[in-house]
């Protein structure tokens, strides 16, 4: 691909830019890297945050516009780090059909917070997905990457109470 | 790659299989594998360890029934387990050249086995999905070798056509036609795009068939770069599917290194790689062009078309893209010629569909039919009926650009012609079977909060109506509309149908559409006596208000 002359300077002396930088190099800094890059950044910090994005766009010479579009077009990428915990509630259509709503509903209860957003102290991230193909064991919800199936508004109450009151 | 070589590697794999006399084959598919199938299988192994009986276990893809996983074979003698635990490990290995263990047994007698026929799901649940060697035992990639070497490209073209096969994302698009649209372009460089960003809520199709055999994909996708003359694919797979993505990856590997992939395949001097690209989560990016843009680095905003990406695709060149289940169908096609798949199915919709049976059924799982099977069938045979003795209302396909399919008309068959006479699509095979407790107005609601929230935003019909449906839907839900609102929703169904841009906003109106047309009473007792037959939506709430 093409020569690359002027990189920018990595943003600090975090390691774990370096995994980035991979990416970016084994795309040849191409600019049609840029999603492929995002997903690494948010993979190796947990979030999309200003000096990434910088850093990402003028890596790729895509206008700072641009990356900041794509990081809030898809519904992937974060631009805030996530709590310590994280509930994810399926509200694919089977889950909707079996109550997926009403566990949404508690956890948003429960943790005082929208979807898509984390208590105040960081101690949880509620998130809700389109749908997350687990459709047999409706309603799904996903407590820190491990699957519940079949779910029941009761246990997501449990298990969120246990969180806040650990972190407090 | 010859063809002798090909046969040697089968061999020796079916070898490998016969050596262990027995094989338990532990399904670790996404749905098994949430119930802890991974434990499942170290605990089998390790009692196959100090076993009397010779045997092998290994994890395999989808076993279709995930309502009783996790799920276990035992070969020979093609016995089921339901709802293995790791405890049942000892049982199951002691069993083994005994009799079988009589509390786990799942019949394969049940018409959910036997009221499938198995063409893009043969291979799940039968073999490792990380060994291509296992893929090849089971016929793998003779349907490329045999097109590379002894087909032309064109011919590869006719036969695809002539099997009648239909684009599987949904809209049944002519596959054939698409691809000879593809081969006649003059363009030196074509790109071939396997859609894998399966989007639609209630779908799993694609991600059953990356997890369990995501070979016959790849297969699939070569057989199409060499009849379409492109030397480029892309895989552009959900990143909610990790499982999918890193079998993928694996089997992209596997590929390369037997050189299905790479430079001058199988000798000749047909070049071809594969790509593996990672969606975002946007449901738009499963049209077409939205798709292309993504695959681009930017935000996946759909284009008009024509041109058409058959035309002008990924990097204005002429591209192809289909999605799994059609690069799925391509090798057994070849495998067994066209004639062969022409006869099942009905005069329009050839071969076979497979759907993501699931809601309020018995049965809920991945399950593959003729076309042409009626809807009574697939629900009431295959998925066992309604549990708890309620009461079956509707089936809903085709996710929000589909519609909601009443009684009445289970007899209907399920093909593409029919299912859009009926107001539905086929759509990409999500069936989702609602009982009484489900309120169709607030059904409607659901899917039409989907489509406001996924449009992109580029056209205004789209990015407005789709928010003003919703909130007419949510007034009628919460007993607060009155029969103007519903006349204005009706008119913007017709708009947002008819002027936006693309295949998002023109179907967003169908889920109204559908129950607008079969459960009509529902929206009038909604506004008229502000009540919700089936007690989902909160007008209780509103009239303590009052």
């Amino acid at each position: 691909m093409s020569v690359h002359t002027a990189q920018p300077p990595l943003p600090s002396d975090d390691k774990r830019w370096r995994i980035v930088n991979g990416t970016m190099r084994r795309h040849g800094y191409a600019r049609h890297a840029l999603i492929e890059t995002l997903h690494t950044v948010q993979e190796t910090f947990g979030y999309l945050d200003r000096d990434s994005l910088k850093f990402v766009a003028a890596s790729l010479r895509v206008p700072l516009s641009q990356a900041y579009g794509v990081a809030t077009f898809y519904h992937f990428f974060s631009l805030k780090p996530p709590g310590r915990h994280t509930c994810l509630v399926c509200m694919g259509t089977a889950c909707y059909i079996k109550g997926g709503t009403q566990l949404l509903a508690r956890a948003q209860q429960i943790l005082r917070v929208k979807p898509g957003e984390t208590t105040a102290d960081g101690a949880a991230s509620l998130l809700s997905v389109r749908c997350l193909g687990s459709c047999s064991m409706a309603p799904v919800v996903i407590f820190d990457g491990e699957m519940a199936g079949e779910a029941r508004a009761e246990q997501v109450q449990v298990r969120l109470e246990r969180w806040l009151a650990h972190d407090a | 790659m010859t063809r002798e070589e090909l046969e040697q590697i089968a061999a020796s794999a079916r070898g490998e299989q016969t050596a262990g006399r027995h094989e338990v084959n532990v399904c670790v598919a996404a749905g098994c594998l949430a119930l802890h199938s991974d434990a499942l299988k170290n605990a089998l192994e390790k009692e196959a360890m100090g076993a009397s009986a010779s045997c092998r276990v290994r994890g395999t893809g989808c076993l279709g029934l995930c309502s009783a996983g996790p799920l276990v074979a035992v070969e020979p003698g093609g016995v089921l387990y339901r709802g293995v635990k790791a405890e049942d490990a000892a049982a199951i290995v002691g069993s083994l050249g005994g009799a079988p263990v009589a509390r786990l047994q799942c019949s394969r007698e049940q018409a959910f086995f036997q009221r499938q026929v198995r063409i893009v799901t043969e291979n799940l649940g039968k073999l490792d999905p990380e060994k291509i060697e296992e893929y090849i035992a089971a016929e793998g990639y003779g349907a490329l070798v045999h097109a590379l070497t002894e087909m032309t490209p064109a011919a590869v073209v006719q036969e695809i056509s002539r099997s009648g096969l239909r684009g599987r994302g949904g809209a049944g698009y002519p596959t054939g036609l698409k691809w000879g649209t593809v081969a006649k372009t003059g363009s030196s460089v074509k790109y071939v795009i396997c859609n894998a960003d399966e989007g639609d809520p209630g779908a799993f199709m694609d991600r059953s068939v990356l997890e369990s055999d995501p070979q016959r994909v790849l297969e699939g996708m070569v057989i199409a770069g060499y009849a379409v003359g492109a030397t480029r694919g892309y895989i552009y797979v959900r990143a909610e599917y990790p499982l999918a993505l890193q079998r993928l990856g694996t089997a992209l590997r596997e590929a390369r290194r037997l050189g299905f992939l790479g430079n001058n395949i199988c000798g000749t001097t047909f070049s071809f790689d594969i790509e593996l690209r990672i969606g975002g989560g946007a449901f738009v990016c499963g049209e077409e062009t939205a798709l292309i843009a993504s695959i681009e680095g930017r935000r996946g905003t759909p284009r008009p078309r024509p041109p058409y990406p058959a035309q002008l695709g990924l990097w204005g060149l002429p591209t192809l893209i289909n999605n799994v289940e059609t690069f799925a169908s391509v090798a057994p096609i070849l495998r067994r010629g066209a004639d062969w798949y022409a006869a099942l199915g009905t005069k329009k919709s050839k071969g076979t569909k497979v759907f993501a049976l699931t809601g309020r059924v018995k049965n809920t799982g991945l399950i593959e039919v003729p076309m042409g099977i009626t809807l009574r069938e697939i629900i009431f045979e295959i998925g066992g009926g309604v549990p708890e003795g309620r009461k079956f209302k509707a089936v809903q396909t085709g996710g929000p650009s589909g519609g909601c399919i009443p009684a009445q008309f289970l007899d209907s068959p399920v093909d593409y012609e029919s299912l859009s006479q009926l107001g539905s699509i086929m759509g990409s095979g999500g069936m989702i079977v609602m009982d009484d407790s489900s309120c169709m107005v607030n059904v409607a609601r659901f899917f039409m909060e989907f489509c406001m929230a996924e449009s992109c935003g580029k056209c205004i019909p789209c990015r407005a109506g789709t928010a003003q449906m919703h909130e007419l839907l949510t007034r009628i839900c919460a007993g607060r509309a009155t029969h103007k609102d519903l006349e204005i929703l009706i008119a913007l169904c017709d708009m947002v149908g008819a002027t936006s841009l693309c295949g998002l906003g023109q179907t967003a109106p169908n889920p109204v559409l559908s129950t607008l047309r079969y459960f009509k009473n529902e929206y009038v007792e909604h506004i008229e006596t502000r009540h919700c037959r089936a007690g989902i939506c909160e007008i209780a709430a509103a009239e303590v208000r009052a």
